[in-house]
């Protein structure tokens, strides 16, 4: 998944997209995975890290990590191309 | 290295300069424990969902009310609410703090004998009685209420055949100055059929009338509407003592006042806007003292109160079956308690607490019940933190109708714990079963065998 490149993203939490003017709040786990995809990780490494880091187990990780990037693409906040 | 607690991510659109439809306040502070009862440990005993329901609070609260009532009035006396929640422990709770009891049919009428209240002490409500019923309440002596002529008809026939003089009071509607105006139960004041059954009663010598009783509404949150029917029941007593001379024992202002739930639709929390149990006693009873009662006729203030003094004292605790995103983006948890055993979902918005820790994040949530059926919401908004499955909830503030009102339907009707003021958590209903549903259901002789062919299958 492609986060778009012109998204800044803070250290509290806080999300800005310069394109449209929308901001969002993120939990601190859900800041990470975003940096993580902006970075260019991909899914299955940030299972990996996400698994290593956290009290919980890999089915979890997979329905939450589906979800939350189901709300990353439905906010806009992916590549156009990966959207569809 | 040790591993970091885990909660699910989370992103949420910031609407800055805009209304939150959804509400200021979130619900993020756990209520892990009730009355020193750790939720978790209730659930594990008892099952999820279980309803709990506090001994102490319910006993405060009675007393709080009866001193409210009873710092202002000579003479008071609360009568339980049965159909509020008539299972027998909690009943036997305000019997014990000398509530008498109010009913509404037989069965109810029946329990309260069961329970052991003397027939004098129960006050028959009510627009459905039988002969079988009046026929009880006459010989136990129980006060009958009069809802309708042909009520007032019949039960002058039945006191001729028993030859018995039954104790009746008339059950009056009127307008307090609330919409909508509540004139289904009783005879209207305004228009004279009060005072017709009244002079009905007095020359047709058969029925001894002790009482006047109103029941102006439920969920009244203007205690000026209580003052306007005390004054209007008071001016009928005040008016049978002159034309009959004839002292009344009793003015019945049925029930009615608000609990502090919150209405659906309601701007404010129902913790902010419904008036405290004072204010209610401070209208009724000056209303009363101020209408010309010489002291030695001042009737007893009789009050049918129910859902302000349990519904505080009731929880539902649950469990999250599942979550998921819905099509709108809305987050959507799956609950295994619905409308079916939180029937009052239908006009509260309850207050749900998560059971356990959680961070300061939220996330808006429709809350479904597990029914499959499109009504079971149990709260169409609610700020949550994120919850996972198998996490538990505390529903707040449902004492009251829930368990009488419940469904058995498609799900079965779940436990109910009392935390009592002995430290212990007493079952005092069980989990009904297969069993309670099919006990009733009789198979004809013709239907008892099948057998499915192939065919048939399909």
């Amino acid at each position: 998944m492609k986060i778009l490149k012109n998204i800044a993203l803070s250290d509290t939490g806080f999300v800005f997209n310069p394109s449209t003017g929308d901001s969002f709040s993120v939990n601190p786990i859900g800041l990470s995975i975003l940096k993580d995809f902006k970075d260019g990780k991909s899914e299955a490494d940030i299972k990996k890290r996400l698994l290593s880091e956290y009290q919980t187990d890999r089915e979890t990780i997979e329905k939450d990590l589906y979800d939350f990037m189901k709300m990353i693409e439905q906010l806009h906040l992916t590549e156009y191309h990966e959207q569809a | 290295m040790k591993k970091q607690l885990y909660e699910r991510p989370l992103i949420q659109r910031i609407n800055t300069g805009l209304m939150n439809k959804f509400g200021t306040k979130t619900e993020y502070a756990p209520t892990s424990h009730i009355d020193g009862f750790a939720v978790k440990d209730l659930i594990k005993e008892f099952g999820s969902p279980v309803f709990v329901l506090s001994e102490q609070t319910i006993r405060n609260t009675y007393r709080e009310a009866v001193r409210a009532f009873k710092t202002r009035y000579p003479r008071v006396q609360f009568a339980w609410s049965y159909k509020t929640n008539y299972i027998n422990a909690v009943c036997n709770i305000f019997h014990q703090e000398g509530s008498w009891a109010e009913v509404v049919s037989g069965f109810e009428y029946q329990k309260a004998i069961n329970n052991g209240v003397p027939g004098h002490n129960i006050i028959f409500n009510g627009p459905d009685k039988t002969d079988e019923d009046l026929r009880a309440a006459i010989t136990n002596n129980s006060p009958i209420h009069i809802d309708h002529l042909d009520e007032l008809y019949r039960l002058t026939e039945l006191a001729e055949e028993m030859n018995k003089r039954p104790n009746v009071a008339i059950r009056v509607n009127m307008d307090t100055g609330i919409y909508p105006m509540w004139d289904r139960f009783g005879f209207n004041y305004e228009n004279g059929q009060a005072w017709d059954a009244i002079n009905k009663i007095m020359l047709g010598e058969r029925l001894e009338l002790i009482g006047v009783h109103c029941h102006i509404g439920t969920f009244m949150l203007s205690p000026q509407a209580y003052a306007t029917a005390a004054f209007k029941l008071s001016d009928l007593a005040l008016g049978i003592k002159k034309k009959y001379n004839k002292t009344l024992q009793y003015i019945d202002m049925g029930g009615g006042f608000a609990s502090k739930n919150t209405l659906k639709g309601s701007y404010l929390p129902g913790t902010d806007t419904v008036p405290t149990i004072d204010q209610f006693a401070e209208a009724i009873t000056t209303a009363i003292l101020n209408a010309g009662f010489i002291e030695k006729d001042l009737p007893l203030l009789i009050l049918e109160t129910g859902r302000a003094l349990i519904d505080e004292a009731g929880y539902l605790l649950g469990s999250v079956i599942a979550n998921k995103r819905l099509s709108d983006g809305r987050r959507a948890s799956i609950m295994d308690f619905g409308v079916n055993i939180l029937f009052t979902a239908f006009w509260y918005d309850h207050k749900i607490s998560p059971a356990q820790e959680f961070s300061s994040y939220t996330e808006d949530t429709v809350m479904y019940g597990p029914l499959c059926m499109n009504i079971d919401v149990v709260r169409s908004n609610v700020t949550l933190p994120p919850l996972k499955k198998d996490d538990h909830v505390v529903v707040h503030t449902v004492g009251a109708y829930n368990m009488t009102q419940w469904m058995q339907f498609i799900a079965m009707r779940p436990s109910v714990v009392l935390l009592g003021i002995d430290g212990k958590a007493h079952l005092i209903r069980s989990k009904e079963g297969l069993e309670n549903i099919e006990m009733n259901e009789v198979m004809p002789e013709f239907l008892k065998n099948h057998q499915l062919s192939v065919a048939n299958a399909k």
